[in-house]
């Protein structure tokens, strides 16, 4: 395997359940977090949908996958970046999400909050920092 | 230039495939490497020998068929997706007890890891898709 550490950002754009693309698209964040890259994630537009709090699938007959973001932190994904604005349009704030955490080893694995709000412009550094940009 | 190019969705449905066709082409003329072609999502329907368009119309699949044959391409295919859809070589048939298979010819099944090397080795990962 090749040592070549690069700076994956996974861009979220759709709700989780009306197409296959969060779902899809997390099954690679957890393939892409066992290369050992230095992976994270940005939620906009209707992907912020993907990471709300009580989720409930039951009567669509489709798999609640939410849980898995949680998991997340245990794969060394640290930062999860969300759209200040993409919240706004859609009447959410940062208490309508998951509470993501992990755990930073280098003091003494204290827990540290995932989410980052972003701005359109910090969001157009995001993907011009990134080395790769996989947009779902 | 070294390039690894993912495709999102399937073929005649969207355009998808027809763009990334045109840029790989296009890319080759130019010199530049296509390390590796990566079908994802509904994606992995551009790798089914079994489908047959009207006459009058392009074929998505023969043409990277074809374009792999002259140009010694990877076109990969992820397991995952392909299972979901039903795209399967003759070993992927066999493995989950199916009675036939349809991959097309150039195209090989693989994992997910398959991209994120993609990603890790060339120089740009252009993403076709929605």
């Amino acid at each position: 395997m090749s040592s070549v550490i690069k700076q994956f950002l996974y861009v979220n754009r759709k709700a989780p359940y009306g197409t296959v693309y969060a779902l899809e698209s997390l099954e690679v964040v957890l393939i892409g977090a066992a290369f050992e890259q230095d992976v994270r994630l940005l939620f906009m537009d209707d992907g912020v949908f993907q990471i709300t709090k009580g989720q409930d699938t039951a009567d669509i007959g489709m798999k609640n996958f939410s849980p898995t973001y949680g998991a997340l932190g245990d794969y060394d994904v640290k930062y999860m970046y969300v759209c200040k604005q993409s919240l706004e349009e859609r009447g959410l704030t940062v208490d309508d999400l998951l509470d993501l955490k992990w755990e930073d080893e280098d003091e003494d694995w204290a827990e540290k909050d995932s989410i980052i709000l972003v701005d359109r412009e910090e969001m157009k550094s995001l993907m011009t920092d990134a080395d790769v940009v996989l947009s779902f | 230039m070294k390039y690894t190019i993912q495709i999102n969705e399937g073929p005649y449905t969207h355009q998808a495939s027809d763009s990334a066709y045109n840029f790989t082409k296009a890319a080759l003329e130019k010199g530049y490497e296509i390390f590796r072609i990566f079908f994802y999502h509904d994606g992995v329907n551009n790798a089914t020998r079994l489908t047959t368009p009207p006459q009058d119309d392009r074929n998505v699949i023969t043409r990277w068929s074809e374009l792999a044959a002259a140009h010694d391409l990877d076109l990969v295919v992820c397991v995952a997706a392909a299972q979901r859809r039903g795209i399967a070589d003759a070993d992927e048939s066999a493995r989950n007890g199916k009675d036939a298979d349809n991959l097309a010819p150039g195209f090989r099944i693989s994992g997910l890891g398959q991209l994120i090397e993609g990603g890790i080795i060339a120089d740009r990962l252009v993403v076709f898709g929605d």
